[in-house]
């Protein structure tokens, strides 16, 4: 199955786009990159080119050198860009403190977000970080690309920013790092303009939603999550851009209960693949596990001798629910009380696969610790069709959204609002009724906020009545 | 159209809403889909881990997609993406994908292009050595260390991310490249409590923390800062309104009250944290975000404070090593980090990875009730004898 794009896609060529010839893209040789040095004296930097993992800085060092050797005109900010900055990062460390400035307002016209602002507090040392503005750019859902759009956003950001990026910021942007304010706009008129690619969320927006690799390469995608992260996305793009939120607001999309995207920690609208039917089994591969003949989990313990696969120990008796039995040499599972943990369906792949007949979980409010301490999502709506144009999430969200930026104070996130209002408040204001699942346990305590309208005869009484019955 | 040199490129600052575009989204996921992707979409029957790094789809079609998975660092350089499509075009017809733990993966449709492109992966190595692209990070091992700006982009850091990251991931190399542990195990990174890395469910979490109040500077927080907003800012109250002797409007702390967060700078450049000396390290463990067997777990906090001592931390690296290899010789196949320090008891975590107990690791804020233990089931450690002994029971 093929997806029509909301928008006509430009089909982006490289050759047509490219700023930098293949002689200046090759203009440094291994020598000359081995005997390189940079402008600061970095001693603690540069120890940091040791040792097996990629190291940072020998990669950082390879586009100052590139830099170095473009002509001067063939890039918008200063070329000792990249020196500065690790000179700044070992003036750092000698300091034991940052240099860089809080905060500073930077944007492009009309959005609120995308851009932060950052300005080095010793630009006398380092002018040419002086501003080193981050820009935060969408990326396509779940980070698949090819190298024509790699190759041309390279350049756009060589010859306009600093060359250094983060593949990728941790809520799932492509993050350009560095540049001036004077190139905020032409950055931003490319990229709409000629690359047909926008800015990320950031300050009290809908932050840059994420999503797992999905069905495009994962066997348990219990629903589309590219699809879903790509059409909410873009249907909420007033949301991303213009901040009208007490705070942020992340959706992030997990295919199945192991939450590869984290969502159930990170999102204050997790939503996380299911079914409501039966485990899939193939009672063949099941004997295929037991008689050693499939490596138990992908093989993912391939690296120690663990012993003889045993079906018993592994899976059944690790099942949190105990709805699995071996009976007549064949695995049978009570699908009623399975709690779909997915440990079953881990350890053997090839014999267990989800249900067919799935949607999605729905949690609320995780947060990391500011302030309150850190939240996780509460499950909310325990299952979801979701088919495009998801037009019962969207119905979902719009009530959530409301009711936040109403009553939300400044810097509240939803689960905070949650907590201040209780449960039964957002649950009357999502228009869904209570259910035990929704918590770990009922209360312990008997503090329940009665209403008036609970009780026969309402709350106005009269202490005549009262005294007519009792005497003082 | 190519893109533009001119200074200013085709932005006309003069008129800055000439022809503006916005709200563009995302550009669409499908074109950026190698052909094996798009055919066998939502048609994927079950995957293997061939060795470390490498994986195997097998689709319902029969076809076959082998995934070379490679550490990165999520701070990249242009010059180094250009070398990843360089490969992309050479072995995976110029596609290639990142993953949210900052992987790189390399894609093909045949074990022969999978051979040659995992012998050219390992043979690319930086001139000072390191590997550009190693080869792992999948099953019961250790993955790529995800992570926040720190020192080289962030205003509010408490320490570096992109060094300790470094400087771990080369201590415990081995284990990325190996599946040795009962589970797998996710370490996060985050440079301040603001946590933009999220690292409360991880496995380890490695926090920087301040452990000095604000210093204020009187000067400009009446013209800088909303004073109202840092007073609200601060979840202890610890901040109230003052003035200065020459009657400027400004705020006083309770020192004893703060409780390091840094919310009240987040909103007031007028009231930094950071300090060399006070600055460091907090270690946590045993969270995670998956809800195989155990529900998902909050990592707790195992180590308050170890020093930043740049550029390799060796206390911290020392840390999650004596860590790691107490869980993976002691832990039973598949249980995390969380689960087995459950199954043992707390007691028995710090026993086994040989980690002090302070009274920073017993709870003092919101909820800290609930951590309480409220039963006679304990086990006898070194650290019981001691409670025993000082209050004369022994």
């Amino acid at each position: 199955m093929a997806f029509e794009p909301r928008e006509p896609q430009k089909e982006l060529k490289y050759d047509e786009l490219r700023i930098y010839t293949d002689e200046e893209l090759n203009n440094y040789t291994e020598e000359e990159l081995k005997n390189f040095k940079i402008k600061h004296d970095i001693p603690d930097v540069e120890e940091l080119e040791k040792g097996p993992w990629p190291s940072f800085v020998a990669d950082a060092k390879r586009e100052a050198l590139h830099r170095q050797k473009l002509p001067e005109d063939r890039m918008m900010i200063a070329r000792e860009c990249v020196e500065d900055l690790l000179g700044q990062l070992q003036l750092s460390f000698d300091d034991g403190e940052t240099h860089w400035k809080h905060g500073g307002i930077v944007g492009v016209f009309g959005y609120g977000g995308g851009v932060i602002g950052r300005y080095s507090d010793v630009p006398e040392k380092y002018p040419s970080i002086a501003h080193f503005h981050t820009m935060r750019v969408n990326q396509p859902a779940s980070k698949f690309y090819n190298t024509d759009y790699l190759r041309s956003i390279c350049d756009l950001w060589e010859y306009r920013g600093s060359g250094l990026m983060n593949m990728h910021g941790s809520t799932g942007d492509i993050i350009f790092l560095g540049t001036f304010t004077e190139q905020l706009e032409p950055i931003f008129y490319e990229l709409t303009h000629v690359l047909q690619q926008d800015l990320g969320g950031s300050g009290s927006n809908l932050r840059t939603p994420s999503c797992c690799v999905g069905r495009a390469r994962c066997e348990w995608a219990c629903f589309d999550t590219q699809d879903m992260c790509y059409e909410l996305t873009h249907y909420y793009q007033d949301e991303l851009h213009r901040p009208a939120f007490p705070y942020k607001f992340k959706f992030k999309f997990d295919g199945c209960p192991n939450c590869c995207v984290a969502s159930i920690a990170r999102a204050d609208m997790s939503f996380i693949g299911t079914w409501r039917d039966e485990i899939r089994i193939d009672q063949e591969a099941v004997q295929a596990y037991i008689n050693g003949e499939i490596a138990p989990n992908g093989g993912a313990h391939a690296g120690k001798d663990w012993g003889k696969f045993d079906i018993q120990k592994e899976v059944i008796d690790l099942c949190p629910t105990k709805c699995m039995r071996m009976e007549d040499g064949k695995l049978v599972i009570d699908n009623k009380e399975c709690t779909r943990c997915m440990h079953c369906i881990n350890v053997m792949p090839q014999a267990l696969r989800p249900g067919t007949d799935t949607g999605v979980s729905i949690l609320f409010g995780a947060k990391a610790p500011i302030l309150e301490g850190a939240q996780m999502s509460m499950l909310t709506i325990p299952f979801m069709k979701v088919e495009p144009p998801y037009d019962n999430v969207k119905e979902l969200i719009e009530k959530v959204w409301d009711w936040w930026m109403e009553e939300g104070k400044n810097r509240e996130r939803l689960g905070e609002l949650i907590q201040r209002y209780g449960v039964p408040k957002f649950l009357e204001v999502i228009e869904v009724p209570p259910m035990p699942q929704m918590v770990k346990e009922p209360r312990s305590n008997p503090y329940i906020f009665w209403k008036e309208e609970d009780v026969p005869g309402g709350w106005q009484r009269d202490i005549k009545d009262y005294r007519a019955k009792h005497k003082r | 159209m190519a893109l533009s040199t001119e200074r200013l490129g085709r932005y006309n600052p003069d008129k800055p809403m000439e022809n503006r575009i916005t709200d563009l989204g995302p550009r669409h996921f499908w074109q950026y889909f190698p052909p094996i992707i798009q055919k066998n979409y939502g048609k994927w029957k079950y995957h293997e881990i061939l060795e470390p790094g490498v994986l195997v789809h097998v689709s319902e079609t029969g076809d076959k997609v082998f995934t070379v998975r490679c550490g990165g660092c999520r701070f990249m350089s242009v010059e180094h993406v250009r070398e990843i499509c360089e490969i992309a075009d050479k072995y995976c017809d110029g596609y290639v994908r990142f993953t949210t733990r900052n992987n790189i993966e390399f894609m093909v449709d045949s074990p022969e292009k999978l051979e040659a492109l995992k012998k050219d992966l390992m043979s690319r190595k930086h001139v000072s050595g390191s590997y550009k692209f190693p080869i792992g990070g999948t099953g019961a091992g250790l993955t790529n260390i995800v992570h926040t700006q720190g020192y080289l982009h962030c205003h509010t850091p408490a320490t570096d991310a992109s060094s300790m990251v470094k400087a771990v991931l080369d201590e415990l190399f081995e284990y990325f490249q190996g599946m040795t542990f009962p589970a797998q195990v996710r370490i996060s990174m985050a440079c301040c409590l603001n946590m933009c890395g999220a690292v409360h469910c991880s496995d380890i979490a490695l926090l920087g923390y301040h452990r000095k109040p604000p210093v204020i500077d009187h000067e400009v927080i009446e013209a800088m800062c909303e004073i109202p907003l840092v007073i609200a800012a601060c979840p202890t109250g610890a901040i109230s309104p003052a003035k200065t002797e020459d009657g400027k409007k400004t705020v006083k702390i309770k020192q004893e009250r703060c409780m390091f967060c840094g919310n009240c700078y987040t909103m007031c450049l007028a009231v930094p944290l950071s300090d060399k000396e006070g600055d460091g390290v907090t270690i946590l463990a045993g969270g995670k975000v998956s809800n195989r067997i155990h529900p998902p777990k909050f990592s707790k906090v195992v180590v308050p404070y170890l020093p930043n001592n740049f550029p390799r931390y060796p206390e911290v690296c020392q840390t999650v090593k004596k860590i790691l290899e107490a869980y993976a010789s002691d832990a039973k196949k598949y249980e995390r980090i969380g689960d087995w320090a459950e199954r043992i008891g707390w007691e028995k975590f710090f026993e086994k990875c040989d980690l002090p107990f302070t009274e920073h690791l017993i709870d003092d804020y919101r909820l800290a009730y609930d951590t309480y233990r409220t039963s006679t089931q304990f086990k006898y450690t070194e650290a019981a004898w001691e409670v025993s002994k000082a209050a004369g029971g022994i």
